[in-house]
């Protein structure tokens, strides 16, 4: 079986977010790039599990500069056969699915995973662009996937619930919290992943359909106001007169 | 301006995410609304008062695959001319308008949270609720992914007529073997009001005070991430970066320390109550109104007070 898995760098979780160029960019001052916690966590561990019980390969995807190799090598040393860099900056969510569509058709795989969103955009569409623009079928949020030769039995949530469904490879899938449990590298792994093939292709040519102008940050929260625990029927006042919530 | 909002009412109930997708492309230009299954006209004609003149259904297609609303929608444009296409942004609206937007080469705003500007742009949700993108797309035609909870549709008492939508969608390559609903009334991201306790409760045994919190208001209940790792709640109620983002107007927490992958689940909240013993809790930082006290005595005092503002309001 043949996996690809979509791999993308996201600030850590704990970076402060500023913006900088008059609120156009990203401030990276000081920012530590991780692997995003979907596409790491629960993608490519999954993928890595399906590979350990039923043989095959392991491809990791990334879009993006060769400042991303350090993420990549993060993924080579949790478990990935090799990966693939498309030579480009990541900016618009389908010219990005477009490149990575692009390289699926034409290296033919049976799955190819992403992570349900990424932490920083938060948009979500990866999976759905790679399947529509590949014509094939999209698992969106799934927390459980077994194989039993090519057909699938995917868990999936649905608003207000689950849903257990069935298909056959080839297809799309993003993947959730309870797909795997967290792989943190062992040394023996990070002194392979030095050595595993990364290979860099060149973008073939798409047009972005999006583009971010500007970004900004909520409006600081005004001082918290403090409520005295024996005094309820004041916070119920409160959140009734003046918050209007209730 | 012609724009197409599709909703989903599979479950026979315009939810109010339609409802709000619904209102926000009212706000923007003439509304189709596109949908689909054997949901009734009664139920359909909803969907006037807030603002959309007609409906297509397609009452053929009786599940929800991505593939084939994609299909659904693209079909419901042709027809109408529309440059722009409304979803709810939830979880099947995800995948559903992520798919219309490859297909149609149009750009997806993905988590819009307001109407587009002058200049075209909109604010969408990035950074897990810790900043605003300004989104332009770059094409004709659009796809806007409308956040849950950012607006509040307003009846503008309009009719609507219903017209039989259905086109060919193609089969669907997925087979739905069962379907699993949650418990409860209230879907935690649709709530307007959460209830939410962590590790502060100190067991599974003694959610029973959110639990009774949350019913005196009519609230959903919500978790931390450690009390659904450790199984004292189920994880469809974990709020934060990695689980459910809500905007509700009012989130209650007792006993979370708010850490800031929490406050990414939460940032969106109009009002944010929190209860916690330690003065020096992060999540002060983030409220509104702070109770410094134990959950255990706050809870049930504060749900006496709310069971007495009921009565008299």
């Amino acid at each position: 079986m043949k996996i690809l898995v979509c791999i993308s760098k996201a600030p850590d979780t704990t970076s402060k977010i500023l913006f900088t160029d008059g609120d156009t960019q990203f401030d990276e001052n000081g920012v530590q790039y991780i692997v995003n916690p979907y596409d790491e966590w629960y993608a490519l561990v999954r993928a890595l599990e399906l590979k350990e019980q039923n043989g095959g390969e392991v491809t990791t995807i990334t879009v993006g500069t060769p400042a991303d190799d350090s993420i990549i090598r993060k993924a080579l040393a949790i478990g990935a056969d090799k990966a693939v860099r498309v030579n480009m900056e990541a900016k618009d969510a389908y010219s990005t699915a477009y490149q990575i569509a692009d390289y699926a058709k034409s290296n033919g795989f049976d799955i190819v995973l992403t992570g349900k969103e990424t932490i920083n955009y938060n948009g979500s569409q990866m999976g759905g662009m790679i399947a529509e623009i590949m014509d094939l079928p999209y698992i969106s949020i799934a927390t459980k996937m077994e194989m039993n030769g090519n057909t699938a039995t995917i868990h999936r949530e649905i608003v207000g619930g689950d849903e257990v469904v069935e298909v056959n490879t080839p297809f799309v899938i993003s993947a959730a919290k309870g797909m795997a449990e967290q792989r943190i590298p062992n040394m023996r792994g990070i002194m392979a992943a030095r050595t595993k093939p990364l290979t860099v292709v060149e973008p073939v040519s798409c047009e972005e359909l999006t583009s971010f102008v500007s970004y900004s940050l909520p409006d600081t929260k005004s001082e918290c106001k403090y409520i005295d625990a024996d005094n309820m029927d004041e916070l119920v006042s409160l959140l009734h007169n003046e918050a209007k919530v209730i | 301006m012609s724009v197409i909002v599709y909703i989903d009412t599979l479950n026979g109930t315009v939810a109010k995410s339609g409802l709000e997708a619904v209102y926000y492309g009212s706000k923007i230009g003439d509304t189709t609304v596109v949908t689909n299954g054997s949901v009734s006209d009664d139920e359909l004609a909803k969907v006037g008062n807030y603002g959309a003149s007609k409906i297509l259904i397609n009452r053929n297609l009786t599940e929800n695959n991505p593939a084939q609303l994609s299909k659904l929608i693209q079909s419901a444009v042709d027809k109408t001319g529309a440059d722009t296409v409304v979803v709810a942004y939830d979880l099947i609206g995800k995948a559903v308008a992520s798919r219309v937007s490859a297909g149609m080469k149009a750009g997806l705003a993905a988590g819009a949270i307001d109407l587009p500007v002058a200049d075209g742009t909109i604010k969408v949700n990035v950074f897990s609720g810790k900043a605003f993108g300004n989104v332009k797309v770059n094409t004709p035609k659009k796809v806007i992914g409308l956040t849950v909870n950012s607006l509040s549709p307003e009846e503008i008492g309009g009719t609507v007529t219903i017209e039989d939508f259905n086109v060919d969608c193609g089969t669907s390559a997925i087979t739905i073997k069962s379907v699993e609903k949650q418990e409860g009334d209230i879907l935690l991201t649709e709530a307007e009001l959460v209830v939410s306790a962590g590790r502060g409760l100190k067991g599974p045994e003694n959610w029973g005070m959110v639990e009774e919190l949350a019913q005196t208001l009519g609230a959903a209940t919500a978790c931390s991430r450690p009390v659904a790792d450790i199984g004292w709640r189920p994880h469809h109620e974990h709020v934060g970066q990695t689980g459910y983002v809500v905007r509700p107007n009012l989130y209650i927490a007792a006993g979370i320390s708010g850490a800031i992958q929490h406050l990414a689940g939460v940032n969106g909240s109009k009002t944010i109550v929190v209860i916690n013993t330690d003065p020096e809790a992060p999540f002060f930082k983030a409220a509104d109104y702070g109770i410094i006290g134990d959950a255990f005595e706050v809870l049930p005092k504060l749900n006496e007070a709310i069971k007495k503002f009921k009565a008299n309001n």
